[in-house]
C-alpha cells in the first residue's frame, strides 16, 4: 500500500512514517480541482441550484466511498442514512431550532447514532447479506416514515420548514448563492475530515482488512471494532448530506429514503471510482450534469442515454476510457514537483 | 418607385423590430411533470394536451408570445423543486405547471408564495394541496369530489355494507376517509377500510379479505397505473360472482388503460370529473385532436387537467391584458368559468380550486371499445374537505 517514496529495508520506520506523510500533501490536481470548484461559484450563478445537489450528492457519495472504497463493505440502503439526517434536520427546523449549523451537527450525530446501531447488523455475514440487510434497514425506516404520518407528514412530504439564516447572518436567497456556498463549505470541511482519516493508521488499518480481513486479524488489527468506527462515520457523512438536502430545500419527502436514491448512489460512486475520495465528487459532477443536460434535450428519454453510457462505463472500463489523459496527468505531476522540489515531510502526528 | 421601396424598407423594419418587441415579451410558461418512472404515463398525457391546445390556439396571446418549457421531475420532489427554482430564478417564467403527485405539488408551493408565481396544479388530486401557497390554482380535481358523489349513489342504490379498499397514502387516504363519512352519514356501514402499499402489484390477498367481508360492495382506489390488475384479481378471485360491486372513483378505469383492461371491468361504477366518452361536441373534437396528435392514444383525466390548465392560463392572460405578477394573474383567474371537454367548470374564487360536474359512469363496451359511460350528473361540485372546513 505504502508505494510514493517507500523506503528502504535499513531505515523502514522513518521511511514509512516520510512516505506515509508524502501521501498527505495536497497535490496540483487537486488543488486545482478545488479551486475550479471555487470559480464556479463567481462564474456561473445560474447554476448555483444544481450545483447545490451535486455538492450534496457528492458528499452522499463521498461517504459511501468511505465503506466501499476503503473499508470494503458494500450497501444497497445508503439512502437510510441520509433520509433519517434529512427527517432530522427538517423536524429540529420545525419544531425546536431554525438554525442550519446546529441542525447539521445533531443531523449527523443523529445519522451517526444510527449507524453505529445499525452498524452490528452489517458486520454479520459476506457482501450478499451486507446487501441485504443494508437494504432492509433503508426499507424498514422509510416505511416507519410513511407510517409515522403525524410527524413526518406521510407520503405528503414534510411541510412548513422555515430554515433560519446561517449562524444568524446568511439568509437563503431564491437564487441558491448562499445555499450553495453553505453546501460547499461543508463538504470540503468534511472533505478534509476524511482525507485525514483515510491517511491516518486507522484508514491503513482499514485498507489492510478490506484487502485481506485474515491476515489483518493476524497482525492483531481489530476487524470489527475498526469497521463499526468507519460505518458509523459513514453514516454521520450521509446524515449530514440529507440534512443539507432538507435545509437548502426546507423541504424533505419519503423520497430521501427510497431505494433508488441508494442505488443511484453506487451508480455515482462507479462513474467515478471508488478508493480515492475524489470518486465521490467527480461521480456526483458527471451524473447530475449529465442527467440534467440528457432531460433538458429529452425529457422522456434521458434514462436511455444514461443507461448507454453506464454500460459503456463499465464495458469499456473507466482506465481505458479516460487513458488519454495519463499524459496530461503525468505533465501535472512533473509540473508539480518542479514547483514543490521534494517538500520535506513535515512530522505527523498520527 | 424610389419611395415605395423605402416606405417598404420602413415597414419591414418596423415589423422586425415589432417583432423583436414581441420576442421580448414573450411570457414563460415552466411544466413540470413526470416523465419518467412509475408516473411517467400522467406526464406524457399532460404534455400533449398542453401541446395540443397550444397547437389549437396559437402561442401569441395578448401581444405576448407564449413559450412552453418541458421539465422531467420523475415524481421525485426535491428535483421539482430544484426545477422549480430554476425555472422561476433562471428563466423567469410567469408560471409553473403540471405536478403529477402531491408531494411535488407541495414541495414547489413555498416558491409560489415566495417568487409570487403562480401554480397550476394539472394532475395531483390531494385535497390539502390548494391551501399550500395563495398563489396555487387546480384545474384538475381532489380525490374527495368523486369519493363523496360515489357514497351519495350507492346509499341511494340500496348499497348498505361496503368494504374499502385504498393504496395507502395521502390520496389514498383522503378517498378512504371522505367516502366513509358520508356514505355512513347516509346510513351505510364500512365493514372493513383495508390500506394496500402503494407498490403492491398483488392484490389478491386484500381481494380475498374483502371477498370474506361478504360486503355488496368494494369501494376501491389505487393510482391510475394499477386499476389494470386489480380489476383481473376481482374477476380471479370471484368477487364479481360473490355479488361484490365494484365501485370507486374513476381512477380505477382510467381512459389511458381502459382499451387493454378486458371484459372483466365491464359493469364496474365508478363516480370522476372526465370520460373521453363524454357526450359533447366540444369533447368528441377534443379527443379526436389528442388522438390525431398522439398515435390514437386516448385521452384520460390527466390529459383533460393539462388542456384545461393552459386554457386558464391564456383565459388570464387575456384578462390582464398580458400583464404577469402572480397577484394580478391569480385574481383574474378566481371565479372563471369555460367549457371544458369534460363538461362546464369554474374555479372557486375562495379557494382557487376546480368546481366540476361529477358523473357516475358504468364501464360498457361501445363501438367495440371499452369506456365510462355516464349515466348520472351531479353537478358543480366544490371539494368537500375544504367546504366541511367553513
Amino acid at each position: 500500500m505504502i508505494d510514493a517514496g517507500a523506503g528502504t529495508a535499513a531505515a523502514p520506520r522513518a521511511d514509512v512514517g516520510h512516505g506515509f506523510a508524502a501521501r498527505g500533501h495536497w497535490r496540483p490536481p487537486e488543488i486545482a480541482f478545488w479551486l475550479a470548484v471555487l470559480a464556479t461559484v463567481f462564474l456561473v450563478p445560474s447554476w448555483h441550484l444544481i450545483l447545490n445537489d451535486v455538492a450534496i450528492l457528492g458528499l452522499f457519495a463521498l461517504s459511501l466511498d468511505l465503506l466501499i472504497g476503503y473499508a470494503g463493505i458494500i450497501s444497497l440502503g445508503h439512502a437510510a442514512y441520509f433520509g433519517f439526517g434529512a427527517y432530522v434536520a427538517g423536524l429540529l427546523a420545525k419544531y425546536w431550532i431554525a438554525d442550519p449549523v446546529i441542525g447539521l451537527i445533531v443531523a449527523g450525530s443523529a445519522a451517526a447514532l444510527l449507524g453505529f446501531v445499525t452498524s452490528f447488523l452489517v458486520l454479520r455475514g459476506s457482501d450478499l447479506t451486507r446487501l441485504m440487510v443494508t437494504l432492509g434497514v433503508a426499507l424498514v425506516l422509510r416505511e416507519i416514515a410513511n407510517q409515522l404520518g403525524w410527524l413526518t407528514g406521510g407520503a405528503d412530504g414534510l411541510q412548513g420548514i422555515n430554515m433560519g439564516p446561517i449562524l444568524g447572518l446568511f439568509d437563503f436567497d431564491i437564487a441558491g448563492l448562499v445555499a450553495y456556498v453553505y453546501s460547499l463549505i461543508v463538504l470540503f470541511f468534511l472533505f478534509v475530515l476524511a482525507r485525514r482519516i483515510v491517511r491516518s493508521t486507522f484508514g491503513l488499518s482499514l485498507r489492510s482488512v478490506k484487502d485481506n480481513p485474515m491476515r489483518a486479524s493476524a497482525i492483531g488489527i481489530r476487524i470489527n471494532a475498526r469497521l463499526v468506527a468507519i460505518y458509523t462515520v459513514a453514516a454521520a457523512y450521509a446524515g449530514v448530506a440529507g440534512a443539507l438536502l432538507t435545509q437548502t430545500t426546507s423541504f424533505a419527502s419519503l423520497d430521501v429514503l427510497s431505494f433508488d436514491r441508494s442505488a443511484d448512489l453506487l451508480l455515482v460512486l462507479l462513474i467515478g471510482g471508488p478508493g480515492y475520495l475524489y470518486g465521490g465528487l467527480i461521480g456526483a459532477i458527471v451524473f447530475k450534469l449529465m442527467q440534467d443536460w440528457l432531460a433538458n434535450l429529452t425529457p422522456q428519454y434521458w434514462q436511455f442515454w444514461i443507461g448507454l453510457v453506464l454500460v459503456l462505463l463499465v464495458v469499456i472500463g473507466r482506465e481505458r476510457m479516460f487513458g488519454w489523459t495519463l499524459p496530461v496527468r503525468a505533465y501535472l505531476e512533473r509540473l508539480g514537483a518542479r514547483i514543490w522540489p521534494d517538500r520535506p515531510a513535515p512530522a505527523r502526528k498520527q | 418607385m424610389l419611395r415605395t421601396l423605402i416606405g417598404s424598407a420602413v415597414v419591414a423594419v418596423s415589423a422586425f423590430s415589432a417583432a423583436q418587441a414581441v420576442a421580448q415579451d414573450a411570457v414563460k410558461i415552466g411544466l413540470i411533470v413526470p416523465l419518467t418512472g412509475q408516473q411517467a404515463s400522467t406526464g406524457k398525457q399532460i404534455e400533449a394536451a398542453v401541446r395540443l391546445y397550444m397547437a389549437q390556439n396559437g402561442t401569441n396571446v395578448a401581444g405576448k408570445k407564449i413559450e412552453l418549457i418541458v421539465k422531467d421531475d420523475g415524481a421525485v420532489p426535491d428535483n421539482t423543486k430544484r426545477i422549480a427554482q430554476e425555472l422561476i430564478v433562471n428563466d423567469k417564467v410567469a408560471f409553473i405547471a403540471g405536478f403529477g403527485v402531491t408531494p411535488a405539488a407541495l414541495a414547489a408551493a413555498p416558491l409560489a408564495t415566495r417568487a409570487k408565481v403562480p401554480e397550476i396544479i394539472m394532475a395531483a388530486g390531494t385535497s390539502t394541496i390548494t391551501e399550500a401557497s395563495p398563489y396555487i390554482v387546480r384545474t384538475s380535481f381532489t380525490l374527495p369530489q368523486s369519493s363523496v358523489v360515489i357514497a351519495d349513489w350507492a346509499v341511494k342504490n340500496g348499497i348498505k355494507k361496503v368494504v374499502t379498499l385504498v393504496s395507502d397514502y395521502a390520496p389514498g387516504a383522503d378517498a378512504e376517509s371522505s367516502f366513509k363519512a358520508r356514505f355512513t352519514a347516509g346510513g351505510g356501514q364500512v365493514v372493513e377500510s383495508i390500506r394496500v402499499p402503494l407498490a403492491t402489484p398483488d392484490f389478491a390477498p386484500f381481494l380475498q379479505r374483502a371477498r370474506d367481508t361478504k360486503a355488496d360492495a368494494i369501494f376501491i382506489f389505487v393510482p391510475s397505473g394499477q386499476g389494470g390488475t386489480l380489476v383481473k384479481q376481482y374477476v380471479e378471485r370471484g368477487l364479481d360472482n360473490a355479488g361484490i360491486k365494484l365501485i370507486g372513483p374513476g381512477d380505477v378505469t382510467d381512459d389511458d388503460l381502459l382499451p387493454t383492461m378486458g371484459d372483466a371491468v365491464i359493469g364496474t361504477i365508478t363516480a370522476h370529473m372526465y370520460s373521453a366518452a363524454h357526450p359533447s361536441a366540444l369533447n368528441k373534437a377534443f379527443v379526436e385532436a389528442f388522438k390525431k396528435a398522439n398515435n390514437n392514444l386516448r385521452p384520460n383525466f390527466m390529459a383533460v387537467g393539462g388542456y384545461d390548465g393552459m386554457k386558464l392560463i391564456y383565459d388570464a392572460l387575456k384578462k390582464t391584458n398580458g400583464a404577469t405578477g402572480g397577484d394580478t394573474l391569480v385574481s383574474a383567474m378566481k371565479g372563471m368559468s369555460w367549457e371544458s371537454p369534460r363538461g362546464p367548470v369554474s374555479i372557486d374564487p375562495e379557494t382557487r380550486d376546480i368546481v366540476q360536474n361529477i358523473y357516475i359512469r358504468k364501464v360498457e363496451r361501445r363501438d367495440g371499445e371499452l369506456y365510462n359511460i355516464e349515466f348520472e350528473t351531479v353537478e358543480a361540485v366544490k371539494d368537500p374537505v375544504k367546504a366541511a372546513k367553513k
